[in-house]
């Protein structure tokens, strides 16, 4: 395939960054999109230009390091991550634009590299159980229902890639909130915490920039998990009561 | 003195280890080991390199202990660690099933799993804690597949008669690294661990004999700086990256290991690395890195290959009396649940007789059509559908219709640096834990545990070892970057990427990784011999002459620059790649994973030679491309006795 790349070219984070336009030939329907970009990479530095900067680091859509928005989509075409998009999902002689995440609280670092901190300073916020080493109990000492656990696992899922965020037309980062919320707030080993848990985290993310939530339901078609929307109603659930019960101690 | 003239020096010894009943040992030596008084504590700084489950997990623990950590990681958040991706689960001798297992069978078979090349007393220690790993994590959350009733499930795994891994549906290592971070992430809040991600370590900073700190590059200005500790911890994880191609990480590298290497760190067993057997054949020249697909796939697919040569035909097209289901035929007690080595060289082996299929005849067939008879495409999919989507994503076929096609892969290496009972390798100070030490599974290494080491490396060992070392070591100099050993190491680093970036050659960092990956797969892979070995150390020092007049990277040092550190990274795994080769070449037997076509038995299994190679090979490094000096340690075998290993 011979493809047109339109990438977006950022020097630093102070610099104006602008698209610049490639053209990569030989690109065969087995790469993976960044396989694609490797071979773009290869050609510019032997041209002594100055090769693409992305993230990446697992290539198998688990470490969530990935984050580009392709033709307007965060990840592109498919339900996924960027390292699992395959070339064959593109057509011979196709234009593609490539940007990196779009949101004020994801600052661009170079090219399509985004600083992704703020969701580790929202978990810093509450996203654990307190349990220091050594201090647990017997594993089988609490049963968890099945659909509980279930429940946990689905939301857990989150890689902390931050497409929700980027495809929000308000760069909100509910997705990524609630998910960590519902997944620590159903078991039994995370109920001591549950309100302040729920209450630092969405205060954390206020704090870090982003938007507000209109339940457009964008970041939930972006999610290469399928972290539900319903999740931030569930959230937003939990927000409440423990806004109630704090208000009554 | 060429390479391969390397001499015997002292043997080493692990002078931790306590003597006595194996069962007593750990419990001996944290009596013995000297404790640190919680308020002393806060007085000590400790390094950790490194936010996998080992680092992530010694990290959190450390600093919920009153110590002040400080702690690196390449990538951009600690949670991006690449035992994120490890799929299948987590051993413990919990005996939940009551299918007769117990902390001692765990101990029997990691110790005759890692075809005795491991050590007893560290072995046994593992599976005494990995009951207290499993509670650990449940406390934190991890939210484990459960039964009905809300008791925790497990599954069998390949090596082993018992159902003991337990697992989060194929995300076992997601969620037990998550559970870890957000451990550290409560001691990054509290302040007690003061946490530089996209910061990577370039070397190890040695004064007076001791590990006194490291010195880092920041990757987004490019600043080089230096950080001061009283210990030093690495968890950078294994070195599977030398091959090129292979189920790690794009940015795991070796380069940590490989400096503290250099800066007088014995390195142990390089040459035993793990060759995964399922993973999904690669498609081509373009192939960045290639993924596994779990060992768990194993109990309820049937791995077989045509009966004839070259048969083309569609793989539902052949009729089943048609079929070698070669591991069910050769090993009938454990069949396609052997382990990992025998599995991958039985797939090497009838591909090289010709019946491989796929492109390239580089495969053989995972097959699930009985399973989905057996259990129902629900059931199925309940259990593996999140690997099923992955394997149709990537090969675009679908999986519950036609068999899967795997190919043996690169994966995890035993190896590593040397440590003791303490995990504190020959630098004092200086300590490596998890996949980054060669210490607990010999020569092979059995599924699911690595995730057990590295939480119990990094949960429990580490925390209760490093206090002995803090507490005879309380009052050290201060160390500051105007020590002439701090400006020196600084300046080396510096001088190293400068010429990087200076000789503007034709060759981008990739073109000699790739080349020296393929030289590994070709003569230090699946099977080695002799000759082929000699092949390799002849060609590495050649590839690394014309690598420093050739290579080119573009940009600055003062910038994010992903050649640079690309670059800088290969420099390690040319010198590494020699050592690893040698180290192969001098053991001339077969064993777990490291299989010498020299050294088998009439039937083709791995011939051991316990008469000669009855140690651990310990090197020290002596120079660039000059041969180093060996260090056995010899191992002793007082509760399994070596017997050539039968799965048959």
């Amino acid at each position: 395939m011979r493809l047109t790349l339109r990438v977006w070219r950022q020097k630093n984070a102070d610099a104006e960054g602008a698209m610049s336009t490639y053209e990569v030939d030989g690109i065969s329907s087995d790469m993976s999109f960044l396989e694609m970009l490797d071979t773009l990479n290869e050609e510019l530095i032997l041209k002594g230009e100055d090769p693409v900067a992305f993230d990446h680091d697992c290539r198998e859509g688990i470490c969530g390091a990935c984050s580009l928005v392709i033709n307007g989509d965060a990840h592109g075409p498919e339900r996924t991550t960027t390292c699992q998009l395959h070339m064959r999902s593109f057509k011979d002689g196709d234009t593609i634009d490539i940007e990196p995440w779009r949101a004020s609280a994801f600052p661009v670092i170079k090219d399509l590299v985004v600083d992704r901190s703020a969701f580790d300073r929202i978990i810093q916020a509450g996203g654990y159980i307190t349990a220091p080493t050594g201090s647990a109990p017997e594993a089988h000492a609490t049963p968890v229902p099945k659909p509980d656990a279930d429940f946990a696992f689905e939301h857990a899922e989150c890689i902390g890639c931050g497409a929700c965020v980027a495809a929000c037309p308000n760069g909100a980062a509910m997705l990524f909130t609630s998910a960590k919320v519902n997944h620590l707030n159903v078991l039994p080993q995370g109920a001591p915490e549950r309100e302040t848990r729920v209450l630092d985290m969405v205060a954390q993310m206020d704090e870090e920039g982003f938007g507000g939530c209109t339940l457009t339901g964008e970041c939930a078609t972006a999610c290469p998990k399928g972290i539900p929307l319903v999740s931030i109603t569930s959230m937003n659930k939990e927000w409440l009561r423990a806004t109630r019960r704090v208000a009554k101690r | 003195m060429t390479y391969t003239d390397y001499v015997t020096g002292a043997p080493v010894a692990d002078t931790k280890a306590p003597a006595g009943p194996v069962n007593e040992r750990w419990d001996k030596r944290r009596f013995e080991a000297k404790l640190v008084n919680p308020a002393n504590r806060r007085k000590h700084t400790v390094i950790v390199v490194g936010t996998g489950l080992a680092g992530g997990s010694a990290g959190a623990t450390l600093a919920e202990q009153g110590y002040h950590v400080v702690q690196f990681c390449y990538q951009d958040s600690p949670r991006r660690a690449h035992s994120i991706a490890a799929q299948g689960g987590i051993n413990a001798a919990k005996n939940y099933r009551n299918d007769g297992d117990s902390v001692h069978r765990l101990f029997y078979d990691t110790v005759k799993g890692g075809d005795f090349r491991a050590r007893e007393s560290n072995v046994h220690r593992l599976a005494q804690i990995s009951v207290e790993i499993i509670d650990q994590c449940v406390a934190q959350g991890v939210p484990f597949a459960r039964e009905y009733g809300g008791l925790l499930d497990t599954r069998s795994f390949g090596g082993v008669q018992v159902s003991r891994t337990f697992y989060a549906r194929g995300q076992t290592g997601q969620q037990l690294l998550l559970g870890a971070y957000q451990a550290l992430s409560r001691q990054i809040a509290a302040g007690n661990v003061e946490m530089h991600p996209r910061t990577e370590m370039l070397d190890l900073i040695v004064v007076d004999g001791r590990a006194r700190g490291i010195v880092a590059r920041d990757l987004v200005t490019g600043k080089i700086s230096s950080y001061f500790a009283d210990a030093v911890v690495l968890a950078s994880g294994g070195y599977g990256n030398v091959f090129y191609l292979s189920t790690n990480a794009m940015n795991s590298n070796a380069t940590a290991v490989w400096r503290a290497h250099r800066r007088g760190a014995y390195f142990a067993n390089p040459c035993f690395t793990q060759i995964h057997p399922t993973c999904i054949p690669r498609t081509g020249d373009h192939q960045s890195k290639l993924t596994l697909m779990s060992e768990s796939l194993r109990n309820d697919g049937r791995i077989w290959v045509p009966k004839a040569k070259g048969d083309t035909r569609p793989p539902n097209e052949i009729p089943e009396d048609e079929r070698d289901y070669y591991l069910e035929r050769i090993y009938p007690s454990f069949g396609n649940l052997v382990p990992r080595d025998i599995a991958s060289r039985a797939a090497k082996n009838v591909c090289d007789e010709g019946r491989g299929v796929g492109p390239g005849g580089q495969g053989v067939y995972l097959d699930f059509a009985d399973a989905i008879e057996r259990m129902g495409r629900g059931a199925v999919e309940a259990k593996y559908g999140n690997l099923f989507d992955m394997y149709q994503r990537i090969t675009d076929e679908d999986p519950y219709r036609v068999p899967m096609r795997i190919y043996p892969a690169v994966h995890y290496t035993m190896g590593g640096l040397w440590v003791d009972y303490d995990l504190q390798t020959t630098v004092p100070g200086l300590f490596a834990i998890g996949e980054a030490n060669f210490s607990d599974h010999g020569a092979n290494r059995l599924g699911a545990s690595a995730l057990m080491q590295g939480l119990a490396d990094g949960y429990f060992v580490l925390p209760a070892t490093i206090n002995d070392y803090l507490a005879r070591n309380p009052h050290q100099d201060e160390v500051t970057g105007e020590h002439p050993v701090v400006q020196e190491v600084l300046a080396e680093t510096q001088d190293r990427l400068n010429l990087l970036l200076s000789v503007d050659g034709d060759r981008t960092p990739d073109s000699f990784h790739r080349e020296v990956g393929e030289l590994m797969w070709e003569f230090c892979g699946m099977a080695r011999t002799d000759a082929g070995l000699r092949k390799a150390l002849e060609r590495i020092p050649e590839i690394r002459e014309e690598f420093w007049r050739r290579i080119k990277v573009p940009g600055t040092g003062e910038e994010f620059n992903q050649s640079l550190e690309k670059a800088n990274r290969v420099v390690d795994y040319l010198e590494l790649a020699e050592l690893m080769c040698l180290d192969a070449l001098h053991r001339a037997e077969s064993c777990g994973g490291h299989f010498r076509e020299e050294s088998q038995t009439p039937d083709g299994e791995a011939a051991r030679r316990d008469d000669e190679f009855a140690y651990a090979a310990a090197w020290e490094f002596t120079g660039t491309g000059q041969a180093p000096t060996l260090h056995k340690e010899d191992l002793v075998f007082e509760y399994v006795h070596p017997t050539q290993r039968s799965y048959a």
